[in-house]
């Protein structure tokens, strides 16, 4: 398996999530950049964190333009599994492939700490490995990280069980309190009705090795492998 | 283009530039000439304190800038440069951005942080991780609030955005510091060492190339041409503060380290303060080499710039970079992959004088090292004199003040006071975990980053005290060092060498300079005593509010080495029945301590007193003991005393707060027991089957060791019969203290 | 009931960072017309009912002097409108 990891101007998770493929999980994994326009020889994208273009304008709002999307477009919709994290997340709700938007937090300010998701839905490529239910640890680290979708969206994405992870209590308790930027419904991470495509705010790339306090990221990656 | 009309040179006008009559005679001298408008904004700006240090660096010759690790003498390049073994080196500095953060906060602070990140990647370094040292008023004005506020988010923005995890730095809130906040930002970057960056400019021929953003009339200093002569145009007013562009910053930190890896590349400096003044002198006196440039190539943001214009403008992320001849075709091709300008302006010569020609007429010629630092650029020793409030504010008796009757209310109060209350509001606003390095996250002391591909980690802190430094300038210096070292002590780390922003007022002042000076000295003395060299820094002086000038405020920017990642060593207690031990001696001190501060709104006494070969020791004993693998968790004694060490350790632990029971002993007051910031001592904790072993080691290494209690996990802190109190309430006041404060904007 | 309309902008000669990414985005999109882009702030402000054109020129000068603008770094004009709700 052939795993590819998109750069855009200004991604800076860019090798942090590369690092994770190759030395903790030790997967052929390589750069796309954003003008490339082949995406021959990958069996999945991702889509890193960072500030494509340095979120001006809209976060994602100026990268959905890049080239490669494009090519991104035909290769998700021809069912190849694409996966958009924090900035990669944003970038695939402006390029409509996945339903709603990403405002700013409820805090109106940057918010970076770890927290817990419950995998909701253990049906897609990406959460296959996971028991339903299960708490995740891992770092947010955003300042437009607030879902929102009108009633209706909300409503078929709840419907069609595309609604992956919920941010939590470390027990799992779904609970205002453990909402850290508004997002409705606690949604932390979606994906598209077929399921390949999944956005998510939460970083599994920096909860993937003990050094770092949670290895809880790296089962998605797994999952997203087949390697469960 | 019509030619720019440009004001006579006067003495007058030299003066308006802020030289002094003496400087303005050094130049006609020099130059065997009378410099022209263009010339002298260049002296101006190089001869500067900003640029030249020309009132510090008599003194700051005076600290010890070498040692084994050490790739680079201190002030030799950008930044100092150690080696830490598996062929890496570490490249780090401090930087202030002090005033521009009292007029723009948010654009100040930004600005700042990719300042220092900019001195980094330009050694051929990839900056891993920043700190920040903040000093603000208190929160209790407006305008305080504001200011903390605003810093704290420019940073956020900045740092955030280049994706550069800020992992530690300490903020502290005194009256002192209202409309002169203080803003120290330190980077720190790893590089290979045969990718090693030189600010040089070298070998005839070789083409200087400006590169990044266009250069706009930003921050140009002494612009005070003959005012009565503008009137149409002194409506467009130069902007004196710089906008920050973290996204074009990525892209020139990315583009940069690609040209560090080629063998073609000369030299790179960071066009900073004096911008493209500054690049081209500095690089030229480090290579012995001169340079022609051509002002007419430099990509311009706005029409009808002036060569003195472009030659002062601050513009940010720019750079000078200095290739071999015929490959600028190929630098330009890496630069424009990522978007960025990059142009040829000139060419190094082999004659010294740095020559600047504008459409094809000459509008300087200066030797380039007249121009610098450790060149031609003036250096004065200020006078001094002991200062007149020391005596007074020094003569403090205890017995002046009151015991308290409730105790467990005075630790309330104290771990609720913003210089001790959690820092979360500010750092949760940064992202620490990008790059995936940060083992010890902020919030814990020092921020630890584990180095991919070997077994070593890096500790990283920021610490000064400015109010022992104010009573006790020898002090405050040693201390700010010791403290810096202590705190990457207790996360396993052995502390390396040190980077350091000094602010201070005017040095003008004698009083002040008397500060300045004895600061120096007691640093000096504490990086001998620890082996951990000064590498580089920065001063800032003028730091002067309406009310008076600041603390004098010695940063110290420690770096610290943990040789296996299984050495991470964290403050929280960890498990029920571990014995708390403490290294080192309990002394009746609480000059200048938070407690006097809080509880009796007192800023008196002497600072703590230390004993620097003491220090050393205990640094050595726990060392030994975190790396025998008998330390369950290791925190050190300061602001708030043994009793906020104590309770500190209860609230930190992730899964929530656990207990202790604590029995003091000793011939000091109850107060003093409880909360002297006595230097030199590190709470630790172990199994009981490690007591023995830990004794040992302390003997051996001549440091006292007592145990004085037992974690508990009851939640519930007690101390003799003084303290008996809920850790969960500690926590929640501890967390509240600083949002509650921030509320409502 | 009064309303102002107030836009914050960069004063000439700052740098407009987020402008410039917008230009060579629509540029790289065929906008090749396009000269320049800068951005700025829109605020509405809602006055009480008792606040008069007059009134609230004065006031809305003083919040754009005080919080809205940074006088050091940008400019910002208003017009001041009878609103309709």
């Amino acid at each position: 398996m052939r795993v590819g990891v998109v750069i855009f101007p200004g991604s800076n998770c860019d090798y942090d999530t590369y690092y994770v493929f190759k030395d903790v999980l030790k997967v052929d994994v390589s750069f796309i950049w954003h003008t490339d326009s082949d995406l021959r020889g990958y069996d999945a994208v991702i889509l890193p964190g960072g500030f494509s273009y340095g979120d001006y304008l809209r976060a994602g709002a100026i990268a959905r333009f890049s080239p490669v999307m494009r090519e991104i477009v035909r290769f998700a919709k021809r069912g190849n599994p694409v996966m958009g994290i924090c900035n990669g997340f944003q970038i695939l709700l402006e390029a409509e492939l996945l339903p709603g938007a990403l405002i700013p937090n409820n805090g109106m300010r940057f918010r970076c700490e770890d927290v817990y998701i419950r995998v909701v839905n253990n049906d897609s490529i990406f959460t296959r490995g996971l028991d339903k239910g299960r708490v995740l640890k891992m770092p947010i680290a955003h300042y437009s990280g607030n879902y929102y979708a009108d009633e209706g969206t909300i409503k078929s994405l709840e419907d069609n069980e595309q609604i992956v992870f919920q941010y939590c209590d470390s027990a799992g308790e779904v609970l205002p309190e453990a909402n850290p930027n508004g997002s409705i419904l606690n949604i932390a991470g979606i994906v598209n009705r077929e399921g390949n495509i999944l956005g998510m705010m939460p970083h599994p790339e920096r909860a993937s090795e003990k050094v770092l306090g949670s290895e809880d990221g790296v089962e998605i990656f797994k999952s997203l492998m087949g390697k469960v | 283009m019509e030619k720019t009309k440009e004001p006579e040179v006067t003495l007058e006008l030299a003066l308006e530039h802020g030289l002094t009559e003496e400087e303005y005679r050094k130049i006609l001298e020099i130059l065997g000439r009378k410099p022209n408008y263009t010339e002298l904004g260049i002296f101006s700006v190089m001869w500067s304190e900003h640029c030249s240090y020309k009132n510090s660096i008599a003194v700051l010759k005076t600290l010890p800038r070498t040692g084994k690790s050490l790739l680079v003498k201190a002030g030799e390049e950008n930044a100092g440069l150690v080696d830490i073994g598996d062929g890496l080196a570490v490249a780090f500095k401090i930087e202030s951005h002090n005033h521009p953060s009292a007029i723009e906060p948010f654009q100040g602070a930004a600005t700042g942080v990719g300042g220092i990140l900019r001195d980094i990647f330009t050694m051929g370094a990839r900056p891993i991780a920043s700190l920040d040292s903040l000093r603000f008023g208190p929160l209790t004005n407006p305008r305080n609030k504001y200011l903390f506020d605003h810093v704290v988010q420019g940073i956020a923005h900045y740092g955030n955005c280049v994706g550069v995890p800020t992992v530690a730095g300490e903020v502290y809130f005194e009256e002192c510091y209202t409309g002169n906040p203080l803003v120290n930002v330190m980077t720190v970057g790893i590089v290979e060492h045969e990718y090693i960056v030189s600010a040089t400019a070298k070998g005839e021929g070789n083409a200087v190339m400006i590169v990044g953003s266009a250069t706009g009339r930003d921050g140009i200093h002494g612009a005070t041409f003959a005012s009565e002569e503008l009137t149409e145009e002194s409506e467009y007013r130069r902007p004196s503060v710089q906008v920050g562009d973290p996204f074009t910053e990525k892209l020139l930190l990315e583009a940069s380290l690609e040209l560090a890896k080629k063998g073609f590349l000369v030299g790179m400096q960071d066009m900073g303060a004096a911008g493209i003044s500054c690049s081209t002198s500095e690089m030229s006196a480090r290579g012995k080499s001169g340079m022609i440039i051509d002002l007419s190539k430099v990509p311009l943001r706005e029409p009808g710039m002036t060569p003195y214009e472009i030659m002062l403008s601050e513009s940010q992320e720019r750079m000078l970079v200095v290739v071999k001849k015929g490959f600028e075709e190929e630098t330009k091709k890496i630069f424009n992959k990522w978007g960025l300008n990059c142009v040829e302006i000139g060419k190094v010569t082999n004659t010294q004088p740095l020559e600047i020609y504008m459409n094809g007429e000459k509008v300087g010629e200066i030797p380039a090292w007249h121009l610098v630092l450790g060149g031609g650029a003036p250096v004065y020793t200020r006078k001094t004199k002991y200062p007149s409030y020391i005596e007074e504010i020094r003569a403090f008796d205890i017995d002046e003040i009151p015991e308290p009757e409730d105790y467990n209310e005075v630790l309330l109060k104290l771990i609720s006071s913003p210089n001790i209350a959690d820092k979360s509001w500010v750092f949760r606003q940064y992202d620490y975990s990008v790059m995936t390095n940060t083992a010890l996250p902020p919030g814990y002391g020092a921020g630890v980053l584990r180095i991919k591909g070997t077994r070593k980690a890096l500790a990283v802190k920021t610490d000064g005290n400015g109010r022992y430094t104010y009573l006790n300038p020898y002090r405050g210096g040693a201390i700010a060092v010791a403290e810096a070292a202590r705190n990457v002590v207790c996360t396993g780390a052995r502390p390396l060498a040190i980077t350091n922003c000094l602010n201070f007022g005017n040095p003008y002042d004698e009083e002040i300079y008397y500060q300045f000076k004895n600061a120096v000295h007691g640093m000096g003395d504490a990086c001998r005593v620890f082996d951990t060299p000064v590498t580089g820094g920065n001063v800032s002086f003028y730091n002067e509010s309406p009310d008076g000038p600041i603390y004098p405020t010695v940063v110290v920017g420690m770096l610290g080495l943990i040789k296996d990642i299984f050495h991470i060593t964290t403050p929280w207690f960890k498990n029920e029945g571990d014995f708390i031990i403490l290294i080192g001696n309990i002394k009746g001190e609480l000059g200048g301590s938070e407690y006097l501060k809080v509880i009796h709104g007192l800023v008196k006494g002497d600072a703590p007193s230390i004993d620097l070969e003491f220090e050393r020791r205990i640094h050595d004993a726990v060392l030994e003991a975190i790396r025998k693998g008998i330390v369950n968790s290791a925190i050190d004694i300061s602001d708030g005393g043994l009793a906020i060490a104590l309770a500190e350790a209860c609230i930190k632990n992730p899964s929530g707060p656990m207990g202790a029971s604590v029995y003091l002993s000793g011939d000091a007051r109850n107060d003093e027991l409880l909360f002297s910031e006595c230097q030199s001592c590190i709470v630790v904790t172990v199994r009981e089957d490690n007591l023995l072993e830990m004794e040992k080691i302390a003997s051996k290494n001549m440091v006292p060791s007592t145990t004085i209690g037992r974690v508990k996990g009851d939640r519930r802190l007690r101390i003799n019969t003084l303290i008996d109190i809920d850790t969960a309430v500690l926590l929640r006041e501890y967390t509240a203290a600083i949002p509650s404060m921030m509320k409502g904007g | 009931m009064v309303k102002a309309r107030i836009i914050v902008r960069y004063k000439p000669g700052i740098l407009d960072p987020e402008g410039k990414t917008i230009y060579d985005a629509l540029r790289s999109l065929g906008f090749e017309k396009v000269e320049g882009v800068e951005t700025g702030k829109y605020f509405e402000i809602t006055f009480a009912g008792d606040v008069d054109k007059n009134k609230a020129k004065e006031l809305t000068t003083d919040a754009c002097e005080r919080l809205l603008a940074n006088p050091v770094i940008q400019n910002y004009s208003f017009e001041i409108v009878e609103g309709d709700r």
